[in-house]
This record gives structure tokens, sequence and C-alpha cells, in this order.
């Protein structure tokens, strides 16, 4: 028997919103298994992590502080993602901006009156991360270099720097790592234990995005790219213009997301400011099928799945990795799922025009 | 007399640096002849480094090591090849989902599947592992004896190479994979079956991969720690471009990154003025500054070394 493959006139609605679903159902399976199988009871972790992540006050609160930077990195990458860059440097982009807000409210605004070192230090950081995907951004554009392996690169050599900022050129004297302390006149305030109102920059970011994305020109010209480069160049549109203004925008949204963290959240430079949100990211913005609003949601779940880790870790001894596994896992049924997002299957029957479909045996 | 010694040393270190690319950038040419991109490199060969050592370790078999890095390199690629090309993905979305899915799940078995007594962490463990031997009279020429100063795994490559480039361009096999990765369509009217093509070598990229990251745990820097490849994956991926998909080639790419592990190795150990940090941006900043230069002079010699359906899902109606 032939299963044929049709492609849909537009993407199917119902399996935009039950694939992701499915996904994760299958993501939990799959773990569930890995936690049998390596000696742990999935029941009783999943439980933890579960009660450990929106169970108390205290874990939304965490939660909310880990929604944050992956509110702003989801963003960042689906933006990019939108006119297909693959774009895998939020994490060094974030990185960077995290260094420059540190940089600017330490040493770089002294002298300046103190109501300016907040914005100051957001916009350092905001640029910094512009700088780090806007040269990958020009070498593509320009030059047709591989984008992916450039932005990555550069992850490694934020990470490396701002390393040795905290460790070495910029350690505050008495410690083993970590800059002074920012002043207080620069931090971002707290509403609920360690979250801060860095969560409104994501959400306001998010509606912004998503209005820019259906209502202007600019949103039509990304997506008019990312979906046929051909068609765009006929229709008049810079491809080379539009990625370089695309990228410095969302670099730009990485480093806000490390300037915040630094000025919300540890109020100095130093280890776990680079911890992987960037590549979480990834997985956001597809499981949000780079939808802007979308990515409040998948973020939020995704910072519930890091919370429930670390709980886990401190409650049962399991590795607080078991998240990240789970966060793994997401991606791989949700690709395979999208087959049923852009396809119809049919059943062959023999005087069925073929012309226009493709074929798949299915044995 | 001094030199000599700096310059076998240097040359020493470099082969064992590069071995673990090596194996995976022939891995990747495979992969990448038949029109698969995989961008699950690193992950291929985190979750293999971590599985070859655990089974090493309780085994104490280090050849049963690599057969689980083989299998862990050849299941995440086979999941890859289900994905791009029965379900049709994104080969670049696909490739990331294995790096993302592999680095998550090392870390986890890292964690997990260590010993009681270290709180199931398998960070600090001491295994078994290759190492080096000489070969007798070869090791004794003067700084070229270096190459024969290897593990095993090493001096399995000298023959690797040669015949990975003599499959690819001198047999019936090797042209087949070519023409399934240059124009899908004419291959499949020759008979060729192009998803078959894909899947096999694809998955032979994984293993390969395998025993790339195995070669890192079990020989070059013996043990676990997390994030052991530190983007060895990634720099497979330009390797393979800076090679321009010929296994001979990506020797000499390999040697230059193991060249420049040797050289800040040697200035470490010299006790430099340079930070650390800096040092340790060089292989990350070379991948970039290759990557510019290839590909400038691959537009200015209008040369293009990619096969030209790389990253294009085949199907058979479609036109």
């Amino acid at each position: 028997m032939k299963l044929i493959l049709r492609k849909r006139e537009s993407v199917s609605r119902r399996a935009s919103l039950l694939v992701p679903l499915i996904s994760f159902a299958v993501s939990l399976v799959f773990g569930a298994i890995l936690l049998t199988v390596s000696g742990a009871n999935p029941f009783a972790t999943y439980g933890a992590m579960f009660v450990g992540a929106v169970g108390s006050g205290y874990g939304i609160s965490e939660v909310l502080v880990k929604t944050i930077p992956l509110i702003l990195t989801g963003l960042s990458v689906s933006l990019a993602f939108r006119m297909r860059f693959w774009n895998i440097g939020a994490e060094g982009q974030l990185t960077m901006g995290a260094v420059a807000a540190a940089g600017m409210a330490l040493f770089w605004s002294k002298g300046l009156p103190g109501w300016t070192v907040l914005p100051l230090s957001i916009l350092a950081g905001c640029i910094a991360g512009a700088i780090w995907a806007g040269v990958p951004a020009v070498l593509k554009a320009f030059l047709k270099v591989d984008e992916t392996l450039t932005t990555l690169m550069l992850n490694y050599v934020a990470i490396l720097y701002s390393e040795h900022l905290y460790y070495i050129a910029w350690r505050a004297e008495g410690y083993n790592s970590g800059t002074e302390a920012i002043a207080e006149v620069a931090w971002l305030s707290r509403f609920m234990g360690r979250a801060h109102t860095g969560l409104f920059f994501g959400l306001i970011l998010a509606v912004a995005l998503w209005a820019v994305f259906r209502f202007t020109r600019w949103g039509f010209e990304l997506k008019i790219i990312g979906a046929n480069p051909t068609a765009a160049r006929y229709l008049g549109i810079s491809i080379a213009r539009n990625v370089v203004v695309t990228l410095l925008i969302s670099g730009a949204i990485s480093g806000l997301a490390g300037a915040i963290e630094v000025l919300g959240l540890s109020h100095r430079l130093q280890q776990g400011i680079s911890v992987g949100y960037g590549y979480t990211a990834i997985i956001i913005a597809w499981m949000a099928q780079l939808n802007p609003l979308g990515v409040i949601l998948v973020a939020f779940l995704m910072a519930s799945l890091l919370v429930g880790g670390d709980q886990i870790q401190m409650k049962m001894r399991l590795p607080a990795s078991v998240g990240v596994v789970l966060q793994g896992m997401l991606l791989i049924p949700m690709l395979a799922g999208s087959l049923f997002r852009d396809y119809t299957l049919e059943l062959e029957r023999p005087d069925d025009d073929v012309a226009h479909a493709e074929t798949a045996e299915v044995a | 007399m001094g030199i000599l010694t700096l310059f076998t040393s240097i040359i020493t270190i470099t082969l064992r640096a590069g071995t673990s690319l090596i194996y995976s950038t022939i891995g990747e040419i495979y992969t990448e002849r038949s029109g698969v991109l995989n961008l699950g490199v690193e992950g291929m060969m985190l979750s293999s480094a971590v599985v070859a050592f655990a089974t090493a370790f309780y085994s104490g078999s280090v050849w049963l090591g690599l057969v689980a890095a083989v299998l862990m390199g050849m299941l995440l690629a086979a999941i890859h090849a289900f994905l791009t090309v029965t379900m049709r993905a994104r080969q670049v979305v696909s490739g990331l989902s294995i790096t993302l899915f592999g680095t998550g799940l090392s870390s986890f078995l890292g964690e997990r599947l260590g010993p009681e007594s270290n709180n199931f962490n398998l960070v600090g463990m001491v295994g078994p592992k290759f190492t080096p031997f000489d070969i007798p009279l070869l090791s004794q020429i003067p700084v070229a004896g270096a190459f024969f100063k290897q593990d095993i795994l090493t001096y399995v490559l000298f023959l690797l190479v040669p015949a990975s480039w003599y499959y690819l361009y001198r047999t019936r096999n090797g042209l087949n994979l070519r023409a399934v990765g240059e124009n899908p369509q004419t291959a499949d009217a020759m008979g060729i079956n192009v998803a078959r093509t894909r899947y096999i070598y694809t998955i032979l990229g994984g293993a390969l991969a395998g025993l790339g990251g195995a070669h890192l745990s079990l020989a070059y820097a013996p043990g676990w720690t997390e994030n052991i490849t530190g983007g060895r994956g990634w720099i497979v991926i330009a390797l393979v471009i800076f090679a321009m998909w010929n296994p001979a080639r990506a020797v000499l790419g390999a040697m230059l990154f193991g060249g420049i592990n040797a050289v800040q190795f040697r200035l470490q150990a010299g006790g430099t003025s340079i930070p650390s940090a800096y040092l340790n941006m060089l292989p990350y900043l070379t991948t970039i500054v290759v990557l510019v230069a290839i590909t400038w002079w691959e537009t200015l010699s209008h040369r293009i070394g990619a096969p030209a359906a790389l990253g294009q899902p085949y199907m058979r109606e479609d036109k």
C-alpha cells in the first residue's frame, strides 16, 4: 500500500497546536524510560519536579527568574529564524550583553548622574549583543559565510572573555571570582522573591514583535525571505540589508537579556551568567513556531523544567540535568510532527492524479 | 637538539589532539556527500564520549567502550536520518536538535552513571584508556618518528584516511554516494535508492563521530568531564568545508587545529604572559577566519566544494 503526502495550501492550525502538546508528552514518556533505566522512579521524579516548580510561591518566583532571559533569547532567536538565519549565538550575545552592562554600571558611567546608570547599562548590553550578532550577519550578507558556525564560535569567544573578566581583569579584591557589586541605583526592582521587573521587558517586546510580524511591511518582508528568497528578490526586497538589520535587533534582544540578568539578578558579573539560555532559546523558538506570544508560554514551561530539575537535585539527589534532557528531547517529536502540519496523508487510489503529490513508500 | 625535541613534541600533541577531529570530520564528509547536513556532531561526540568511558569503566575493556560509542553515535545519527529523510524536517534544525539532546543526555548520564560512592557522578573517575605505544624502528626516526608514538586509534587513521579517499573517488559505491549528494534526481533515475543511501551514510557518519568522541574520553583526555568536546563537534563542521568534502584534505585541517592545541599547550606550559582565556579563544577565532577565507576563495575562484544537493530534502515527484 502506498501513502501519498500532499503539501497543504496553508499549515494546519489544529496540528500547530496539537504537535507541540504531543511532543511534550512524547518527551515525558522517553524521559520516563531513561529515568527508569537509570534506576529512578519517573512518577516520583516528575511529581517532585512539578511541585518544586509551580507548587509554591517560591517555586513560581524562581520559574519567573528563569522565564525572563528565556523569553528574551527566545524572541531573539525567533526573529532571526523567521528569515531562516540560523542564529545559534544567543548565548554569546547574552554573555556580551551582561559584560557590557556590568562594565557600564561599574566603570564607564563614573561621574554621571545616578539615574542614568540603569538606562545606559541596558543600552550598553543591547549594543554589545547587536555587535556580537552583527559580525556574523555582515559576513553572511556580504561574503555568504555560513552563519551557524560563526554565531556558534562567537559563543565560546564571549564566554572565555567574560571568564577572563570576572576571574582576572575585573575581579573584586578579596574574592576568587566575580566583580564588585553594581550600585543599587542601577538595580531593577523586584516584585516577588528574586523575580524582577525585567519580566516586563520580555512581555512588552513579545507583544510588540507580534504586532510587527503581523501588521508591518518589515514583518511581511521577513516572512517572504524565510519562505522564498528568490521571490523576495523579485519583489525588490533587499536580503542583505534585512539580514543585517534583523540580526542587529536579534542580537540586541539577547544582549538585553544578559544586561537584565546583571541588573536584576546577580548585580555583578560572575559565574553562572552563561548557563545555556541561548541554546534553550532554540528549542523555545521552534516549539513556539516562531510566534512571539507562543514564546512567552514555552519559555515559562522550559523555565519550569529547569527549576524542577534544580529541585529534584536538592530533594532526590537526582541530576538537575533531567530538565535539560527533557528539553533536548522536545524538538525530536516536534520535528517529526511538523510533517503532519505541512502535509496531508492520503491513501493512494489507482485513478489518483499524483502529478503534484509526493509519494512515500510506507512498508 | 632542543629544537628537534620541540618539533617532535609538537607533532605528537598535534596528532593526539587531531585524531578525534579526523574521525568525526571523515564521518561528516560521508554524511554530507549524500546530501545530508548533520549539525548533530557535537551531540553525537558528547554522548559517545560519556558512554564510551562509562562502559570501559565498568567492563574494564576499552574495546567495549568503543563499541558503545559507535552504537550511540549511530543511534543519534539514525534519529537525524529519520527526521530529515523520512519526515522531511529541516536539516539544520534537526541537527541542532540532535546536538541539544546529545548535550543534555551526556550531562545527565555523566551525573547518573557513576558509582554510588561518588554520588553517581562519573567526573573524577579513573578508568582504562588507550595508551600510546612506539612502533619499533619507525619511532626512532628524528621528528617524523612522532607519527609512530601514538595510540591504536591514531594508527587506524593512517588506513582510514586513504581508504576513505579511495572509496569516495575510485569505487562504484563512492560514485553512487557522490551522485546522490550532487543530483538525487539523476541518481534516482540511475536506479540508486536515494533514501537508503542517505540513511546508510548518515548512520556511518554517526559511527565515526562516535569513535571521535570515544578518542576524547578514552585516549586524549581519559575520563569524563562535562562538555569534554569543547565545541570540537562544531569545528568538525567547519573542517568539512575547509576540506572541501575530501577526506585527504580533512587531515590538513585537523592538523591545523591539533597544532593550535599543541601551541596553546606549549605556551601555557612555558608560562606565557598572554592570559589563557585569549589562548583558549584561538581555535574558535581560527575557525571563523578559516571559514571567511575559504568562502571568499570559493567565490573568487568560482569553485564550490559542497555537494550541490546538500541540505535539500529529496522528494521524488517534486519538481
